[in-house]
């Protein structure tokens, strides 16, 4: 009889599944979020979700998993069940980094998501407390590079972006300073600001109004033009260190196994978002670059996030960093 | 001043429009009735409601924001009081005496104090931080890390004189709950210290879960043990609200505590929880009867709930006037700004003035409405006592299990509490009291953070501590107090402060 009543369950199930993938979605989806309300991925998943949720004619539910960096979240939606039910907006340390800072990390960026598309990057600034004796980059790194470990560096925490991007700037232009860590960008930019540190790297959206404000000062940013929200800051091409193109970017993935259609909707859902004018407006505001069509593809983002991962590996593991 | 009415002004014109009015009052209803779930605090009830304010203008937003962050915050003195269970750190103290008075039927009373005092502090520290917010920012960027951790040592001070019961014991819960605090990923080297390999502990231990644990649960198993402790509270249930009296005794605490409350409020890094511990400190010390504290004592009520409300509202100042936010609270109203096109900063004042004054004038209107929102509930709070407690502690249970898993949506957090409910049953059973553990575990962890931050830019030279002028007059002054505080048991050879 059990049996019989499973197959018969089965039956149904294989028989629903075209019309189940066809009226997709059904019942809100939830969104994981790796990280604590409030934050830039946070600010960046809301904004998107809440656009995707009109397309889609459901709700997206934004839930907060935060911990170990991301990983405990981005754990959590790689073992979802791959129904399109449960999404995550994942990051350049979940899906970039984690892997060479998390030895025992138990999801693959690549193996164990379906990459759904990019949603927005957040440049990555260099910059000094404001009597940082260096007028431009070039005296920023000379001054730097001469004083060794005399020079402070703060970061947001092992494995956070703040740490990781200056993790590459150190290695580029041969910096060893001494990395003081703090727990959240909030504390380590009060620091910056009051002059207990010399200097840091983060994204722009913590950093803007700082520095428009005169608090702190750039030296430059890690993108190929310049923004539109602080058009004085050189990029990094234009003041003498191209090789350091990084931005914290931001994307959305399912689980491994969920079915394409579904795959497709979310990524067109995502599409509208991005095309939308007053999401884009939102989104710009932050400082944020949205990717171009060829960047907004679900082949795009899965080979980047092979990039990436490929790109991470070596700078974190010559530098020694660990997180368990 | 004249430009200070003007910008009150402006603020007030913001503040009290008919929307931005029934937005404060919605927020300060809503941030009540969820605050006063147990273990559901400002940050959990925030983040909830986050996604309601979508549709609102930025002012009206933060407006709303704001009201729920103070009425959560009210709301979680509420459980303190009757359930003795702190729903955060800055409750921690309201149990002490607040669930004492509410023992002895003056649950009204102690939650008639804590509107009242609330409402005063908010009172003065929305006029602090509209006389003074600016000049004050520069108050949290003297604070670098070595001045931090001399705070923080100042503070385990409090926690010494905290204690009710033995001088031992008491050291020896606040040793307990610094090695609690040392759980977790290291700073530094990104290590996992004391996880035992549990995944779970990689972010070390929750503060609402260890409290929720050690007071709530365990007050639970504790109460179910001996049914005559609870039939007093249901037996006796005097007047709803404080007596002239009551008021009278009350006042000079509420006084010292808004401003104890409202300078550590500033603090970046949490200053603000240093501020009820440091009120209840100096009532315990100034009082005529140090014995009464812990019993029900009212100025034990008045003066931590004051010091809790003003520093609730004078940690806006520095992400106001500097957008930096001091606390993860703040840091969530930073992304509320965020998300409303808003990204905070220092020139948020002359860019967004309606936006800035209207806020702090929606501080007082909401402190209002708490007022008229948390009088008339007094006497239904109180006729919830009045339930027989097998309905009451389930749903207790259940509205705690529900709150500690929203916090980080998981379910090991509720088996951890589970865990340290029992640990807290035993701790009680061998007379240890868990507030200066708790005190001990949210300390640990700022302590620990600033003191390596400091060693680390003193390139391991302790004499920073001491040279850096801000910190040593921080340490200056823990010595003294804790010579004060361990004399009388010198010359006694019996400390009268800390035995009941």
């Amino acid at each position: 009889m059990k049996s019989m009543l499973s197959a018969l369950g089965l039956a149904t199930v294989l028989a629903a599944s075209p019309a189940w993938a066809q009226s997709y979605p059904a019942k809100p989806i939830t969104m994981i979020v790796p990280f604590a309300a409030g934050g830039p991925t946070d600010v960046i998943a809301r904004i998107v979700a809440d656009n995707m949720s009109k397309t889609l004619g459901q709700q997206i539910v934004v839930e907060n998993v935060a911990g170990a960096g991301g990983t405990t979240g981005t754990t959590r939606a790689a073992q979802s069940a791959p129904d399109g039910y449960t999404i995550m907006m994942g990051h350049m340390g979940t899906h970039g980094a984690a892997p060479a800072l998390y030895p025992n990390l138990k999801y693959d960026p690549s193996k164990d998501f379906e990459p759904i598309g990019m949603a927005a990057g957040t440049p990555i600034l260099i910059v000094a407390k404001k009597n940082f004796p260096a007028k431009d980059l070039k005296e920023f790194l000379a001054k730097a590079k001469a004083d060794g470990d005399k020079i402070n560096e703060a970061h947001a925490g092992i494995g956070s972006v703040s740490h990781t991007t200056c993790l590459l700037l150190n290695a580029q232009a041969g910096l060893k300073p001494t990395q003081v860590p703090y727990k959240g960008t909030g504390p380590a930019l009060n620091d910056l600001v009051s002059g207990q540190v010399d200097f840091m790297c983060d994204q722009i959206v913590n950093l803007v109004e700082q520095i428009k404000g005169g608090n702190i000062k750039a030296y430059a940013i890690a993108t190929p033009e310049r923004s539109p929200a602080l058009p004085d800051v050189p990029t990094t091409k234009e003041a003498g260190l191209p090789e350091y193109q990084v931005s914290a970017w931001n994307a959305v993935f399912a689980p491994k196994g969920t079915p394409k259609d579904i795959t497709a909707k979310l990524n067109d859902a995502l599409g509208k978002a991005l095309a939308d004018e007053n999401t884009r407006k939102r989104l710009l505001e932050l400082g944020a670059v949205l990717p171009d069509k060829a960047g907004q593809t679900q082949d795009a983002l899965g080979t980047f996030v092979a990039q990436e991962v490929a790109r991470w590996t070596p700078v974190i593991k010559a530098s020694g960093a660990v997180a368990q | 001043m004249e430009q200070l009415v003007d910008n009150l002004a402006l603020g007030f014109s913001t503040a009290l429009s008919l929307k931005n009015i029934g937005l404060c009052f919605l927020g300060c209803l809503v941030g009540t009735l969820i605050g006063v779930l147990p273990g559901v605090g400002p940050i959990a009830t925030i983040a909830m409601l986050l996604p309601v304010t979508f549709g609102i203008d930025p002012t009206g937003a933060l407006i709303m924001l704001a009201g729920i962050y103070y009425g959560a915050q009210y709301g979680g003195s509420t459980t303190a009081i009757l359930v003795n269970i702190p729903g955060e750190a800055t409750s921690v103290v309201t149990t002490l005496d607040g669930h004492q008075m509410a023992r002895a039927g003056r649950a009204g009373v102690a939650l008639g104090i804590a509107a009242i005092a609330s409402f005063i502090a908010g009172c003065i520290a929305t006029l602090v931080i509209a006389a003074l917010g600016e000049p004050l920012t520069k108050l949290a960027l003297l604070f670098g890390p070595a001045e931090y951790f001399s705070l923080m040592v100042m503070g385990l001070v409090f926690a010494v004189v905290l204690a009710r019961g033995s001088l031992p014991k008491a050291i020896a819960m606040i040793v307990v709950g610094l090695l609690l605090s040392t759980v977790g990923t290291d700073l530094e080297t990104g290590q996992e210290r004391l996880t035992f390999g549990i995944a779970e502990l990689s972010d070390g231990v929750d503060f609402a879960v260890l409290a929720m644990g050690i007071f709530g649960f365990a007050e639970i198993i504790r109460n179910l043990e001996n049914p005559e402790t609870r039939d007093v509270v249901r037996g006796k249930i005097g007047r709803l609200l404080p007596s002239k009296d009551d008021f009278k005794q009350a006042l000079a605490p509420i006084l010292r505590g808004t401003g104890l409350g409202a300078i550590l409020g500033i603090l970046p890094g949490n200053g603000a929880v240093l501020g009820p511990f440091a009120s209840y400190t100096l009532e315990k010390k100034i009082t005529k009867d140090p014995s009464r504290f812990g019993r029900g004592a009212i100025e034990g009520v008045a003066g931590p709930e004051a010091a809790n409300n003003a520093g609730a509202q004078t940690a806006f100042i520095p992400l106001l006037t500097l957008g930096i936010p001091p606390n993860a609270v703040m840091a969530l109203m930073v992304g509320a700004m965020t998300i409303h096109g808003i990204i905070p900063g220092p020139q948020v004042v002359t860019k967004n003035p309606q936006l800035f004054w209207g806020m702090i004038a929606s501080m007082w209107v909401g402190n209002l409405m708490l007022l008229v929102i948390n009088l008339p509930l007094v006497g239904l709070w109180v006729r919830l006592l009045k339930v027989p407690y097998s309905l009451l502690y389930p749903a207790i249970l259940l509205f705690c299990c529900i709150g500690i898993y929203s916090i980080n949506n998981s379910t090991s957090d509720v088996i951890f509490t589970a865990f340290f409910g029992l640990v807290g049953y035993a701790l009680l059973k061998f007379g240890y009291e868990p507030a200066p553990l708790l005190l001990g575990f949210v300390l640990g962890k700022l302590m620990e953070e600033k003191l390596r931050q400091a060693l680390i830019l003193s390139r391991g030279s302790f004499a920073t501590f001491v040279e850096r002028p801000v910190s040593g007059g921080l340490l200056l002054v823990a010595a003294i107090m804790l010579a004060i505080a361990l004399l009388p048991s010198i010359r006694k050879g019996r400390d009268e402060v800390f035995t009941e």
